[in-house]
């Protein structure tokens, strides 16, 4: 008798648990997401206030659709572009205020710094705003996830696009830091391959101010391209100085990672014809236009790819906390692994076993002024380049976490 | 031709870079001198000013169709009067101090004017066109000059010389050097010293804003331009000698023209040059190669 009544009593016990498991399970009774960014230096026209916003609109518009039963909170902070600032930040958000999550990091260095205080405290990074390789190979964790871009698949579409339609001599302006290095060499290997030819490049201090030196090195070595490895203000003022020295358009310019309020800063007047990779146009369809509409009435400001896929990412990350029931790293993690991603910034979207997102990436040409309708209109989208070939295929991989 | 395998061709087009390179520092450091030498403040919110001349000028021509020209007179009289303001009210009250507080209060002062603009225009900056008359260039055989950058050589020297001129050689400059040797004196044979002490500042922040509208066409105007490029300027004051007119113009040139073949034999160390040569004149000369000891 008793032990039916045991029984019956265990049941409803373990029923009562089961249906709990429905309800999330969130340490501190609320998913807490950390934004960690650039907010005052040279990136924080790409990703810092515009991130922020991206965040909240992703965390408003979540609790709207998908009306969840735990609480979100957001904070966030300037990492100045200094990874000792960045780690110490990110744990004392971890330790004393219960951060689930440590997302953005523009900049690669503090990237692979959070990656590090994430890993030790078993916590989830989300990264869209650095660029470098590295992140998914050598310096991969099971904890990570870069979501937007990175420098192969900027580097890969663009000079791919360039080196098949003509452009067989390079000489590339190369920022003179890891970065910069990266860069070079991951578009070295493109062009090589596409059956072009480097014939030079030029190390710059970075930051600089002044290219004409250097553009004047890259118009006597007579390449028909010019392939700037570097990134933000570098990248502004060599395109406009080329164009001051008459290098363009007899010479023409890659850039290798643009964003497009680079392309709004300068004007399309010196920036015309130019071949960039992204990973999102706000003008691509009518789902990216809804999207960005909204965001620019914030902004005053088109979103960047950084920006897109920080509100991308964070959806994404939200939606596999509640389908996890909890916000436990290791669950979380391999539910958004599993889950693909789709939404008006990626089809099919997958995260890799080596934390890479892999998306269709986009080949723009800038247009001329005269082509431009209204305003922030500036790219024709000449290639989708899909997912599979737009990033570094797991074969080449140098993650531990790849088996082979 | 060739000079240590560089043909003559580019070298000749590095060493005119150079000089370019070098009348903005040449005006910088001009300007930084002239307030030393005067108040014995160190400026630092030079950088800042210089960035605020190439914004006014930016603003004067998108949202009042103020051409180039006329901002060439009238952003360095803005920002000039911004100065005048700051050192009434601020600056004033710490000649008597350590050089340090003048040095933190326009360091703060600094920080404050690029956080504002930083906030009002972001940081990818804004575009500012090469005016009709300047634009295009010459082809000078060894290479393509800007006309531009032509014009810029020209206007920074001109104002230079000019600056040296007024001190050294005027009235008016030998009541600003008798000023700051003995002021009480001064004051007494009936000369407004105070008035004539707002005037130089006043006058060394218009130098910055004019160099920074003569940079607005070239460089992407943003609230950062000045910061990169100020560490260099003090750089360059420091090795003419603190407070000496020519010898901060000078320096200035030269420099430049260092810079510029470093960057034809080893553009990696073009943004240390400068120091290292201010570390060997700070060792063999101190008070600088112009500088009285």
């Amino acid at each position: 008798m008793l032990s039916k009544k045991f029984a019956t009593t265990a049941c409803a016990a373990a029923l009562a648990a089961l249906s709990c498991g429905a309800q999330a399970q969130v340490s501190g009774g609320s998913v807490k997401i950390g934004v960690l960014t650039d907010l005052s230096g040279t990136y924080s026209d790409l990703a810092g206030s515009g991130a922020v916003l991206a965040t909240k609109m992703a965390i408003d518009d979540f609790i709207a659709n998908e009306k969840p039963n735990f609480k979100i909170e957001m904070v966030s902070a300037d990492h100045q572009n200094k990874a000792d600032i960045a780690s110490n930040k990110a744990r004392e958000w971890i330790e004393r205020e219960g951060v689930d999550t440590v997302t953005e990091l523009v900049t690669t260095s503090t990237a692979l710094a959070v990656m590090k205080v994430a890993k030790e405290k078993d916590r989830i990074v989300i990264m869209n705003g650095p660029a470098s390789t590295p992140i998914t190979n050598e310096q991969c964790n099971d904890v990570s996830v870069h979501y937007t871009y990175d420098t192969y698949a900027v580097a890969n579409g663009t000079a791919k696009a360039v080196t098949t339609g003509g452009g067989k001599t390079w000489f590339f302006l190369t920022a003179d830091y890891a970065f910069g290095q990266a860069l070079e060499k991951d578009a070295t290997a493109v062009v090589t391959a596409n059956g072009g030819k480097v014939l030079g490049s030029v190390r710059h201090p970075f930051p600089g101010s002044d290219f004409s030196s250097f553009l004047l090195k890259a118009q006597a070595s007579g390449a028909q391209v010019i392939g700037l490895a570097n990134a933000g203000a570098d990248t502004t003022n060599a395109i406009k100085q080329a164009s001051e020295f008459g290098i363009t358009p007899k010479q023409s310019l890659a850039g290798l990672l643009m964003f497009i309020t680079d392309i709004h800063a300068l004007g399309l007047k010196s920036t015309q014809g130019m071949y960039l990779t992204e990973g999102f146009y706000w003008d691509r369809n009518d789902e990216t236009r809804a999207w960005s509409k909204r965001f620019f009435d914030k902004q005053k400001k088109m979103p960047t790819m950084v920006q897109a896929g920080q509100y991308s990412s964070i959806y994404h990350y939200l939606k596999a906390v509640k389908a996890a029931g909890t916000d436990d790293t290791t669950k979380v993690m391999a539910m958004m692994k599993k889950t693909p991603i789709n939404d008006f910034f990626a089809k099919n979207g997958q995260i890799r076993e080596d934390g890479r997102m892999v998306h269709d990436m986009y080949l723009m040409q800038v247009k001329k002024p005269a082509d431009s309708k209204y305003p922030w209109d500036y790219y024709t989208i000449k290639a989708v380049i899909p997912a599979a070939e737009a990033f570094q295929p797991l074969s080449l991989s140098r993650c531990p976490l790849i088996k082979k | 031709m060739e000079i240590f395998g560089i043909p003559t061709a580019l070298l000749g087009s590095q060493l005119l870079v150079g000089l370019i390179n070098g009348s903005f520092y040449a005006i910088l450091s001009l300007g930084l001198a002239i307030i030393f030498g005067l108040l014995n403040i160190i400026n630092f919110c030079h950088g800042a000013q210089y960035m605020m001349g190439a914004f006014v000028a930016w603003i004067a021509l998108t949202r009042f169709g103020i051409s180039y020209w006329v901002a060439l007179i009238v952003a360095p009289l803005i920002v000039g009067a911004v100065g005048v303001v700051i050192e009434r009210l601020m600056l004033r009250r710490l000649y008597k101090l350590d050089h340090l507080y003048g040095l933190l209060l326009t360091f703060g002062l600094a920080l404050i004017f690029e956080g504002i603009f930083r906030d009002q225009f972001g940081i990818s900056g804004e575009s500012y066109e090469v005016p009709e008359l300047l634009s295009g260039g010459v082809n000078l055989g060894f290479m393509f000059l800007p006309i531009y950058r032509g014009w810029v050589i020209v206007a920074s020297l001109t104002v230079c010389f000019g600056t040296w001129y007024m001190i050294e050689r005027t009235k008016l400059g030998a009541y600003l050097r008798a000023g700051t040797e003995n002021s009480q004196m001064v004051q007494a044979l009936g000369i407004n010293v105070p008035l004539l002490i707002t005037f130089t500042y006043g006058y060394g922040v218009a130098l910055a804003a004019f160099a920074g509208v003569l940079a607005a066409p070239i460089f992407q105007v943003n609230p950062l331009m000045g910061s990169n490029l100020i560490i260099v300027v003090f750089a360059v004051v420091v090795i003419g000698g603190m407070g000496s007119i020519m010898g901060s113009i000078l320096t200035g040139l030269g420099l430049g023209l260092i810079e510029g073949l470093t960057k034809v034999f080893y553009p990696e160390a073009s943004s240390v040059v400068v120091f290292v040569i201010m570390v060997i004149v700070l060792l063999v000369r101190p008070a600088g190669l112009f500088g009285k000891s």
